[in-house]
């Protein structure tokens, strides 16, 4: 696939955490709650309100289709600002610098005076019906030549538990924003840019890390296509795939509009209640709807059911537009029979519609008159737009997890923003960007470990991208052999975690008492990973220590070594100092690895040498 | 700094020196509501003393839309059409801090009228941090035949999760319903499903933020307006629709005071109501303050200051015949206010002195239920 050809543009936004001590509009912690520990719940409607222009956003229209009374669960660690029901705290000083960090790190433009502004979101996802963001900085670069336009910072939206109800934890957590320009032209590029900001963002040590607290949105096009924003890319690794099943999508709904011009395709509102035709189906679907409408769509046939994407076809675009105004979905003759709708039925409801072979008959089960006319109209405006001069919709979508993407609305126009009045605006002023410092990238740092510490190149990479870096970097202040840090976190952790203990549970205090154990010669090296298992398993470190290596003196080591070499005397004299070999064996597995093999062999040896002064005549 | 409007919709400041200037923009026109109003449904007025309702801000000139009509109410809350039809009366447009006895006035002359042109409800549009002081004004002024309900929103009207819409479409309900008195119409819960009707003698705003904020306090509401489904339930002791016949006295006496006594308050403060014709107390517990204030107090009152006790507790009644503090203040002229609220005692008075001049007679009418505001008997718990 030649995609310079293709005419690919591409551009990311990342959303990534922040690990700041509260939220941006409030004074409660940055914390993730299970759902099940909700201390309350409430339910409010939201409404579509007009921008400060006087327009209503397109996207937010679309939203108006639906019944929009959304539930809530709070938390004892949420409060009345989550609720929407106390106006919002200054904006957050800690995440406004390390957006000011981040947007230096990218030689940006601070913004002189940073304005809040409400950004119409009314699926739910925010009790205000908006989501508060601010512009930081413009006009970034990145080393391969492409140009970061923005960085906001945002409040992170409330998590869907299901349905419509929504968990208030997440809610106004700060995010940043990074969007680049439309500068990438390769899926692969996409990616390697995705996760060089990543690097950079992470870099700071002020976001959060795992699943979920970072997301990409890709916003793609091609030459005769249209921008497509894609939502929600959790994993790096489907990036590429995303952008390449999105050129495949353009493409292909660019051919099926050549054939529906040849075809002279047409739409007409020519939708008849059909509910008649289905009473006694053997469909369940069919059978439970209280009202069945159906429309034809001329020169269609064959078309809808077209795979436009991997598990995709022209049809579940049509069923997604559908969707909107309630409806489970839609069936259409590229499809039927099947669903339990027999040949029979089929023959009845294309007679019924005076549908030709050419034509498609799309059919939609509904609870009213209302939702039907509703859903088929969403039909024929899809339907409408497949062989119109702009056959790509400007859309956002969702992606699905194989990298494939749903529709979830249009994309969202300028209407959407409002300034937030609740918020005064807040000054970066020269002596705050001139003190704002830059921390060393990771993959300096990498670098710098392998030099620094004799680490392994590899190794010192994997270090410095991993979660546990600042466990690390404690160790070593600390006085920890970076050494031996190392190979715990990046080892032992990593097969104690592939052979099922819960790494997870282990915390950096618990990590840092065990080397300092080691260093000091109260446990073995050789006995970190049952430590660690056992730690895992909710045991104190003392605990643990206590179990696995009581503490054992220098004297009672030495009286320990001095038996067994008593007990082995005959051993000692026939092999000379080989014997140290054997006896550290039995020395080690006596002490339960409490004792360092160092120390025990340094023992050994002058035991074993005062043994056989003892013994020559 | 001049803030700039990006294509993104986003603002930022920017330092004035930076900017040049290239004209005006043209100048766009408020759109008209499309939607009908129904000559079958019951005729209201509503008139607004502030913009929460259908308040929106004009981006070219920063502030709030002065165009105040039933189409730009229809427009914003299409729900509202459903209800009845509408005449809308743009008495001011304020913040309800800044609200004067002298607006009550006003706001009383036009509920007035509206009810006596043929109005079968009124809804008062109004801010909420005095609209518990504007309902006891208007239910003291008033005798009023049908509903008079005021309504506002603790959430701005422009954004998507305001109050406003359901506030306002249970106001038009309660004004629709058998009511015949003044009322206040707010968010019961946190929830979007129910309005409390308050009494607008005896309700307070209770919280600074909540949609929840309004209580009754003292009794129960009067009812509730459910929603969406706009059905209105009553309780007994609600006046009904047509009990009273209508007329206005609207003379207020605003040279009336208020203040709340705190341990250690300097008896000089009271020198500033010297020549004042009333003086609300907020005392502690049962209608307290503290002995040193009682030579002063008893100074006001030979000068025919009428001086009444509140309860700063919010809750039950004063009583002070129990201690000696309370013994004193009654010898020295001071007159128990009962249960009513200290700001609604305060409302009382401007209005008992504005229609009766003689301090005796006044007094004695500060101690009879006039409006709801003065219980007989406490029945109601915290």
């Amino acid at each position: 696939m030649d995609y310079k050809a293709a005419g690919l543009k591409a551009g990311i936004e990342i959303h990534q955490q922040l690990n700041t001590k509260e939220k941006l509009f409030c004074h409660c912690q940055t914390l993730l709650r299970d759902s099940s520990e909700h201390s309350g719940e409430f339910f409010r409607y939201l409404r579509v309100t007009e921008s400060e222009m006087g327009e209503i956003d397109r996207a937010a229209q679309e939203e108006m289709k639906r019944d929009r009374k959304f539930h809530y669960y709070t938390y004892d660690t949420t409060c009345l600002i989550e609720n929407d029901e106390e106006p919002p705290a200054p904006l957050n000083d800690e995440a406004l610098s390390v957006c000011l960090t981040i947007a230096k790190m990218f030689g940006m433009t601070p913004v002189q005076q940073v304005h809040t502004m409400r950004k119409l979101v009314i699926d739910g996802s925010n009790t205000s019906g908006f989501q508060r963001t601010a512009l930081v900085a413009l006009n970034g670069a990145l080393p391969n030549g492409g140009e970061i336009e923005t960085i906001c910072l945002e409040e992170e939206a409330a998590q869907r538990v299901k349905d419509d109800i929504f968990s208030l934890d997440r809610l106004g957590i700060p995010l940043i924003e990074i969007t680049t320009s439309p500068c990438m032209h390769t899926p692969e590029e996409v990616q390697e840019v995705a996760e060089y900001i990543g690097m950079v963002l992470r870099s700071t040590g002020k976001v959060k890390r795992g699943i979920g607290t970072i997301r990409q949105d890709v916003n793609i096009s091609i030459r005769g296509g249209a921008r497509v924003e894609i939502k929600g890319v959790q994993e790096l690794d489907l990036i590429a795939e995303v952008v390449r099943r999105e050129v495949q999508r353009q493409q292909n709904l660019l051919g099926i509009r050549n054939e529906l011009q040849q075809k002279k395709a047409s739409i007409h509102d020519n939708s008849k209640n059909v509910t008649g035709l289905f009473k006694e189906t053997k469909s369940t679907v069919l059978k439970k709807a209280k009202r069945i409408y159906a429309i034809s769509l001329e020169g269609f046939a064959g078309v809808v059911g077209r795979e436009i994407q991997p598990d995709r076809r022209l049809g579940s675009e049509m069923s997604d537009y559908a969707k909107k105004c309630g409806v489970g979905g839609i069936f259409h003759t590229d499809e039927l029979p099947a669903y339990g709708v027999t040949a029979e039925e089929v023959a009845r409801l294309r007679a019924h519609m005076n549908a030709g072979v050419h034509d498609c008959v799309v059919i939609v089960a509904a609870v009213n008159d209302n939702q039907a006319a509703c859903a088929l109209d969403q039909v024929s405006i899809r339907a409408q737009l497949a062989f119109s001069e702009k056959p790509v919709p400007e859309e956002t979508r969702k992606m699905l997890e194989s990298g494939s993407s749903a529709y979830m609305r249009p994309l969202p126009g300028p209407a959407r923003m409002y300034p937030e009045t609740d918020v005064l605006p807040v000054i970066v002023d020269d002596d705050r960007w001139h003190a704002t410092t830059v921390p060393e990238l990771l993959t300096a740092k990498a670098r710098r470990y392998a030099q620094e510490y004799s680490i392994d190149r590899n190794y010192a990479t994997r270090l410095a991208l991993s979660e546990k870096l600042p466990l690390f970097e404690r160790a070593v202040t600390e006085g920890i052999k970076p050494k031996l840090a190392v190979f715990t976190i990046l080892s032992t952790a990593t097969e104690l975690r592939r052979e099922g203990t819960e790494i997870g549970k282990i915390s950096d205090e618990d990590y840092l008492a065990t080397w300092h154990a080691v260093e000091s010669g109260r446990a073995a090296k050789e006995a970190i990973p049952d430590i660690l298992r056992e730690l895992a398993s909710g045991n104190t470190f003392e605990e643990v220590l206590r179990k696995l290596a009581p503490a054992i003196s220098r004297q009672d080591l030495e009286s320990i070594i001095h038996k067994i070499i008593a007990d082995r005397s005959d051993f000692v004299l026939q092999k000379g100092q080989a014997a140290l070999g054997p006896l550290m064996g039995v020395v080690m597995s006596e002490v339960r690895g409490s004792v360092d093999g160092k120390i025990v062999s340094e023992i050994l040896k002058k035991e074993i040498a005062a043994a056989l002064a003892e013994k020559k005549p | 700094m001049a803030v700039v409007k990006l294509d993104s919709g986003y603002n930022i400041g920017v330092n004035p020196v930076s900017c040049t200037f290239f004209g005006h923009p043209a100048e766009s026109l408020p759109k008209k509501s499309q939607v009908p109003q129904k000559s079958d449904l019951p005729a209201l007025s509503i008139v607004s003393t502030g913009g929460t309702i259908a308040s929106r801000i004009d981006y070219r000139t920063g502030s709030v839309t002065s165009q105040f009509d039933a189409g730009d109410i229809l427009m914003a809350i299409p729900e509202l059409a459903k209800v009845a039809q509408y005449r809308t009366i743009p008495l001011a447009t304020i913040l309800s801090e800044n609200m004067t006895p002298a607006i009550w006035q006003e706001l009383a002359r036009a509920v007035y009228k509206e009810i006596k042109n043929g109005a079968t409800g009124v809804i008062i549009t109004h801010g909420t941090d005095t609209m518990a002081y504007s309902a006891a004004a208007i239910s003291f002024m008033i005798d009023t035949p049908v509903p008079v309900v005021f309504v506002g929103s603790q959430r701005s009207a422009d954004r998507p999760s305001s109050d406003n819409a359901m506030n306002a479409v249970c106001a038009a309900s309660a004004a629709t319903s058998d009511l015949g008195e003044v009322t206040v119409v707010m968010h019961a819960t946190t929830n979007d499903d129910t309005c409390s009707i308050h009494r607008g003698t005896r309700v307070r705003k209770m919280h600074s933020s909540r949609r929840d904020a309004f209580r009754s306090m003292g009794i129960d509401p009067l009812g509730t307006v459910a929603y969406p489904s706009r059905e209105v339930t009553l309780k007994s002791f609600a006046v009904r629709r047509g009990s009273q016949t209508l007329a206005l006295h609207d003379k207020l006496e605003e040279h009336c005071g208020l203040i709340q006594f705190y341990p250690g308050m300097s008896p000089d403060l009271l020198k500033a109501y010297e020549g004042y014709k009333g003086l609300v107390l907020a005392g502690t517990g049962l209608g307290h303050v503290s002995t040193t204030l009682i030579p002063s107090l008893q100074k006001l009152i030979k000068r025919d200051t009428v001086v009444v006790m509140t309860s700063q507790c919010m809750q039950g009644r004063v009583c002070d015949r129990v201690y000696d503090t309370g013994r004193d203040l009654l010898t020295a002229g001071v007159i128990e206010g009962g249960d009513m609220l200290p700001e609604v005692a305060l409302v009382k008075m401007m209005w008992v002195l504005g229609n009766e001049r003689d301090p005796e007679k006044a007094a004695a009418l500060m101690q009879v239920d006039l409006k709801g505001e003065c219980n007989r008997r406490s029945t109601h718990g915290l």
